[in-house]
């Protein structure tokens, strides 16, 4: 049974207050805590190393899958491996997410490898939330690899927050598209302390009028260090668009590396990023309002990363 | 009552310091409309700024209902009565109409409260709520929502810095009848810098402001003839041609 400190680092990484609906596998600890099947959602333990296979039938609509993942005891190491094979013609939501909490004096670290087979024509939201907790020195580390195998005309959104809490991640994100695949990519992030963070994102426009649109927005407080590298690689017609937003403040530093890859005279790839403080006139607009400095302050950054 | 006691804002610039206000006198009313006009650069805009705080006076006192508000920064004047509708609506990434009407109205009001507001400013509400306060609103959606905001404020004292400024002849016709209704969406006193004729035919008191201070002070039907025959209705009626 999950005590309260893991119940709470559910709530944080999956908004799951209870048991979910339909497909889930929850891991506590090292340990598959608790598990649930559909008729079309099979969910199979690996064998040769730590991690499940996710199988979900051809022609799976309006269903879901939950695979939050929570560490409470100071010192736990792991790297788990999930694969998602999806089918054709599906329409899905995959809730994944890790909440460490760490009161110890050793470093908690959870790499999460997850690798996606989407099917011809499906449909596929994917959230992800990282979450860190506990005031032990030892440190809350997530390093999450994804993998995306897009197959013909299918649609994949993913979104990804990390907002708090987590004191060093390296994010790498691999994706190759078929012929009319889309791939959405929303990346919050919020870092502050000592925090860093680095995302890297690739993305492989193989088949003609794939696209892709990776978004980032993200908060730098304190003397947090973010890298945010977007390449996306053209190599057929297509369109590709990167965007980096990113708020610095204190002593934080932000980094944003673009590298967009055409090889095709039809590959119509963008990218921007901007780096800046809080625009002066919006928080004194929020304090025409009564607001003062701070919560004027804590405004904008919570819309900016909603 | 509002009440500016011989202030003076400047700036220095490379060495040298320039004045925007000279030691400007100027009583406001309970409850009345008064519309701030005269030449640009005169000042008018940075007087608006001087009541609200947005910027520091740099000599003279200012008073709030006998209260002397002059070292008090802008939320402390928010809080203490005052609402204040910017020349041009600031840009935000991520928050929407109604979070900015649930702020401005400082409690948790419901959807069909906040959308009371922007049907009372001309915007057909359902269209606008749940829509981001960026650029991708023209010039008058955003003035319209700005006007909005200060409505659900519902302070004692309501500024407008020129309404009618960026905005295109359409929109402007539909301002114009917003400010006539103004009187029954506001009650209290309101302050508008305008340049606008017919913003100037709804006004209890108009005040000119000329290179700093107050040039004329009175009731409409006595100052807007004169003015209407003076240069500064001649740029007036020059401006309306260029929009």
């Amino acid at each position: 049974m999950m005590d309260e400190i893991q119940r709470k680092l559910m709530a944080e990484v999956a908004d799951l207050h209870s048991m979910p609906e339909g497909a889930y596998n929850i891991r506590a600890n090292g340990i598959s805590e608790a598990r649930n099947t559909t008729a079309n959602i099979d969910i199979i333990s690996k064998t040769d190393k730590s991690g499940i296979d996710i199988r979900i039938k051809d022609g799976t609509k309006k269903e879901s899958v939950h695979i939050p993942v929570v560490l409470s005891e100071s010192g736990l190491k792991e790297t788990v491996y999930n694969d998602f094979y999806i089918g054709e013609d599906c329409d899905v939501t995959i809730v994944a997410g890790c909440g460490i909490h760490n009161s110890g004096a050793k470093d908690s670290e959870h790499d999460g490898v997850h690798r996606f087979f989407v099917g011809k024509n499906s449909r596929v939201r994917y959230v992800e939330k990282h979450y860190g907790q506990g005031d032990g020195m030892g440190k809350r580390i997530l390093n999450p690899v994804t993998e995306v195998y897009q197959e013909a005309g299918s649609y994949v959104d993913m979104e990804m927050a990390q907002i708090k809490g987590v004191d060093s991640t390296v994010r790498t994100t691999k994706a190759e598209l078929a012929e009319g695949a889309t791939l959405i990519v929303h990346e919050r992030l919020m870092t502050h302390g000592e925090q860093k963070a680095t995302s890297v994102y690739t993305v492989e426009l193989n088949g003609e009028h794939s696209s892709t649109d990776v978004i980032s927005r993200s908060v730098a407080k304190d003397a947090s260090e973010q890298i945010f590298e977007a390449a996306i690689v053209g190599n057929t017609v297509c369109n590709g668009h990167a965007e980096c937003d990113a708020i610095i403040m204190d002593k934080a530093h932000v980094v944003a590396i673009p590298r967009l890859d055409a090889n095709n005279v039809d590959a119509a790839l963008i990218h921007e990023a901007a780096i800046g403080k809080i625009a002066g006139d919006q928080l004194i607009k929020l304090m025409t309002l009564g607001l003062s400095e701070k919560e004027a302050e804590e405004q904008i950054i919570s819309g900016f990363l909603r | 009552m509002l009440e500016i006691k011989n202030v003076s804002y400047r700036v220095e610039e490379q060495d040298a310091v320039i004045p925007i206000i000279e030691h400007l006198n100027l009583t406001v009313g309970d409850g009345k409309f008064v519309v701030i006009t005269g030449p640009n650069g005169g000042g008018k805009s940075t007087l608006a700024k001087l009541i609200m705080g947005v910027y520091p006076v740099t000599e003279g006192r200012i008073l709030l209902d006998g209260e002397d508000i002059t070292e008090l920064g802008i939320t402390e004047r928010a809080k203490l009565g005052i609402s204040f509708a910017f020349q041009q609506p600031v840009h935000f990434k991520g928050i929407k109409v109604v979070d900015l009407l649930r702020l401005a109205s400082g409690s948790r009001i419901t959807i069909n409260q906040a959308c009371e507001y922007l049907s009372r400013v001309g915007l057909c509400a359902r269209d606008y709520i749940q829509r981001e306060v960026n650029a991708s609103l023209s010039g008058g959606e955003l003035k319209r929502i700005e006007i909005a905001t200060v409505l659900a404020r519902g302070t004692k004292y309501s500024v407008f810095d020129e309404p009618e400024a960026g905005i295109d002849l359409w929109s402007f016709q539909n301002l114009i009848r917003v400010f006539e209704n103004i009187r029954e969406s506001i009650q209290g006193t309101v302050i508008i810098i305008s340049h606008q004729e017919r913003i100037l035919q709804i006004a209890d008191e108009i005040v000119v402001i000329e290179d700093g201070a107050v040039k004329r002070q009175g009731p409409r039907d006595e100052l807007l003839p004169e003015l209407l025959g003076t240069p500064s209705a001649a740029n007036n009626a020059c401006s309306r041609l260029a929009d």
